[in-house]
């Protein structure tokens, strides 16, 4: 398994991405620019966090147009396994690759804070490692998941939905949607599953000394694939 | 009628700056759909309340994205205002050109 971690101007978690995945994931990693047109190798493409092209317009609206997103969605039509984190969701969004978008939190504030999640489902390799609630942090102004009617009930219908945002009971409940998304919708998948894109950080929960390990359910199941 | 190219780093060329001066607007208006909640426009409702404007009752934030083009073509405003300036999912957009 070889990932490509794509690098745009403004992305500031590239290096975390990298870092996890190339230590306690286990794989070969390596930066690719966005201005590269080519994946050709890799397996996993990661579209790390941060704040591409400074949020101009809208929150990764510019850099999903940039030349390497034509293979990142060319990669997924082929069966190619991508995880958007963070700014990242809001990439896969941009693209289409996920129905949906990413707003304004409810409150208009940024939050920095350790969140709890429940997989929904166990049908892709993304969710089906995680073993009952895990803890994950966030760090995000524009993470109120929202899309239409439809598209909700079909994600729910067609076990689409990744992860929910939860209390330490496991209950999605109102306090524990802290940023307002719809349903407490924390990350979505893609029809065949292997398309990621979530909000909260799991390559920042990958080593004790950064306080949990819990991110290494999502995403161990890369050294052993 | 195309913008040359270098323009901008050489403002030297009085004659070009005339054309681009020439061209139509077109004004991009993107607002969020009516149905979200738009929490940026709340804080500024509460905000004008706090200064005593008590008759505002929904304040909404949008953008504005103002065009200079050769050439007023609709079609290819609708497609630039689709596919980039609006996000189709959560906004809607209108457009005006101003001559």
């Amino acid at each position: 398994m070889r990932a490509a971690v794509l690098q745009f101007p403004g992305s500031n978690c590239d290096q975390d991405a990298l870092h996890a995945l190339r230590g306690p994931v286990g794989i070969e990693a390596e930066y690719v620019w966005h201005s590269e047109t080519s994946l050709q190798g890799f397996d996993l493409v990661f579209v790390p966090g941060g704040f591409s092209y400074g949020d101009y317009l809208r929150c990764g609206a510019i850099a999903a147009r940039s030349p390497i997103m034509q293979a990142v969605v060319a990669h997924a039509e082929a069966g190619g396994y991508v995880i958007g984190v963070c700014n990242g969701f809001q990439v896969l969004c941009e693209s289409g690759l996920l129905p949906g978008a990413l707003l304004l939190n409810r409150d208009q504030k940024f939050i920095c804070e350790d969140v709890w999640l429940r997989a929904e489902n166990t049908r892709s390799p993304w969710t089906s490692g995680v073993k009952g609630l895990i803890r994950i942090p966030i760090a995000h102004g524009e993470g109120r998941y929202a899309a239409h009617a439809e598209d909700l009930k079909m994600l729910n219908e067609e076990g689409r939905v990744a992860f929910r945002y939860v209390n330490a009971e496991g209950e999605a409940a109102e306090e524990a949607n802290v940023n307002g998304s719809a349903e407490s919708i924390a990350g979505v998948l893609s029809a065949n599953g292997r398309v990621l894109g979530m909000m909260p950080h799991p390559e920042r929960a990958c080593l004790p000394l950064l306080g949990g390990v819990d991110g290494l359910q999502i995403l161990s199941w890369l050294g052993s694939a | 009628m195309r913008v040359p190219r270098g323009l901008w780093a050489n403002p030297g060329r009085m004659d070009e700056w005339a054309r681009i001066e020439d061209m139509p607007l077109v004004r991009v208006t993107v607002m969020l759909k009516p149905d979200l909640l738009d929490s940026a426009g709340r804080a500024v409702a509460d905000s004008l309340h706090r200064m005593g404007f008590d008759s505002v009752s929904q304040a909404r934030i949008g953008r504005v994205v103002e065009l200079k083009v050769a050439e007023v073509n609709e079609e290819a405003i609708r497609s630039m205002a689709s596919r980039l300036l609006a996000n189709p999912v959560t906004e809607d957009w209108t457009y005006e050109v101003v001559e």
